[in-house]
């Protein structure tokens, strides 16, 4: 589908609905997925974090709640921790921030979403699942900006649709798909990428886009 | 060159420049956050790239104050992360009894809500009178704010709940005075709290302390400024001390880990051990 484009991260945003559709999405990727996955997911600042538990014991990946500069490892999905801010850093490393909510929420989805556009340019992928609210729409609209790939769950598939309806009025997404499919895309996207890769290392390649 | 890596250089060089004219250090802040506030002041600033803003900022004292005020964390919570506060009420507080007289070092204090919440835990433990806290910021005005203990009334609400799971013992009421769409918190809290200001990445240590508490703010430096700040604490404190760091920042892999031990488990709380 992109030949010659190597992917090195996935970026997702969810809110409404969020653990039922990231239950699916990463349970939907087999053992072997390469990407790392970095998600904001908006909750409540005094939610524990069990999340990551949660949906590790239902996902053939590794799923954890992202520690402050730790690298980023391929294959893994790492979640905001509640009342933090996610970022990544140039260097591939995942930083948090106590800064101000940012669209009502911390975690904020453009706040992950703009910093991995900084980080990982055209070899990103942002996805935007089921919420409420406008969170992302800003970050998505980087992303594509930066050259990267944007993806939105349909939002006639999507439990609370005006996340998705607001990243769609925002940027022309690359993939409007039901959640379902969302798992088969990412791992076509996959396929050809060099994950092991720095961010830096990977910039330079990803400009030969063949849509 | 990109845009965005040309921007790179002009933030290296703002940082360098403010270093040697203004003396605050933030070239070892790491650089998603720093490039984020930066860019939302510059958004606000009017100046079209940041190397227009810098021979501005270099020369006008005001409009580096204002720089500052962009890029500091100037607000947090009273009583974020209740379970901190409650271990610390029945690990921590029960040491402390045992000195005559309590110092606290509270670094990096925003508007002091962490050095009030500790205040009202202290004064709930019957230890009003035997402590003092330094609570310090390098953000002179947010100190300004911090000393006269005033909070939208908005704020009420949130501090009231985290301070009942907190384990506070009275009705939160007790400590404020709600006017207008502010709240003024007691005299009695701000009594035994000196606001100072003081700059993590240039000054030295406070000596000797009971307690340091630097929460959340670990997370925005590169790894050679943590081991200067860490380094920095473990001077100001005397043996059988208490570190408390976020409860996302760890000293595991840190230079002076050896010397420490975690206390409650995941609330980085750590003891300084006696040699």
């Amino acid at each position: 589908m992109y030949r010659n484009r190597q992917f090195c991260a996935v970026v997702a945003g969810v809110s409404m609905g969020g653990v039922e559709a990231l239950r699916i999405l990463l349970g939907g990727l087999p053992v072997n997925f390469r990407l790392p996955l970095l998600i904001v997911h908006h909750i409540s600042a005094d939610s524990g974090s069990d999340l990551a538990k949660l949906l590790g014991a239902r996902c053939a990946i590794h799923v954890k709640e992202a520690d402050e500069g730790e690298a980023i490892t391929p294959g893994t999905a790492y979640l905001a921790p509640p009342n933090y801010h996610l970022l990544v850093e140039k260097d591939g490393t995942l930083a948090l921030s106590v800064d101000m909510p940012v669209n009502f929420a911390r975690p904020s989805v453009d706040v992950l979403f703009e910093s991995a556009a900084d980080a990982f340019g055209a070899g990103l992928i942002g996805v935007i699942l089921t919420g409420a609210g406008f969170d992302g729409s800003n970050g998505l609209r980087k992303i594509k900006d930066n050259g990267g790939l944007a993806v939105v769950q349909d939002p006639s598939d999507a439990e609370a649709d005006s996340m998705p309806r607001s990243a769609l009025a925002a940027v022309e997404a690359d993939h409007v798909l039901p959640l379902k499919d969302i798992c088969g895309l990412l791992c076509s996207l996959e396929s050809s990428c060099l994950s092991r890769s720095t961010p830096n290392e990977t910039k330079g390649n990803t400009n030969d886009r063949t849509r | 060159m990109k845009r965005q890596d040309v921007e790179d250089i002009e933030i290296k060089l703002l940082l360098e420049g403010i270093f040697q004219v203004h003396g605050y250090d933030f070239r070892e802040y790491a650089e998603a956050s720093i490039r984020r506030r930066l860019t939302q002041w510059l958004q606000c600033s009017g100046f079209g790239s940041f190397s227009e803003a810098q021979a501005h900022v270099l020369r006008d004292h005001e409009l580096f104050n204002c720089l500052l005020d962009g890029i500091t964390v100037n607000v947090s919570e009273m009583f974020r992360d209740p379970l901190f506060f409650k271990a610390m009420r029945e690990d921590v507080v029960p040491h402390l009894k045992t000195y005559p007289f309590i110092k606290i070092w509270v670094a990096g204090c925003a508007a002091g809500e962490e050095a009030y919440s500790l205040a009202i835990l202290l004064c709930e433990e019957g230890l009003e009178g035997h402590y003092r806290i330094y609570a310090t910021d390098i953000n002179e005005k947010t100190l300004k704010q911090a000393a006269d203990g005033i909070y939208p009334i908005e704020k009420i609400q949130q501090f009231t709940q985290s301070y009942q799971k907190a384990g506070g013992k009275r009705d939160f009421a007790d400590y404020y005075t709600a006017r207008y769409d502010s709240a003024i918190l007691a005299q009695k809290l701000k009594n035994n709290i000196v606001f100072a200001s003081h700059n993590l990445t240039v000054d030295a240590g406070i000596g000797e302390m009971h307690m340091v508490l630097c929460r959340n703010l670990l997370i925005y430096f590169k790894a050679a400024l943590k081991e200067r700040v860490l380094a920095l604490f473990d001077g100001s404190l005397a043996n059988g001390g208490f570190l408390c760091l976020g409860v996302k920042e760890t000293l595991s892999g840190r230079g002076i880990a050896g010397r420490y031990m975690e206390m409650a488990q995941g609330m980085r709380i750590y003891r300084k051990q006696y040699v």
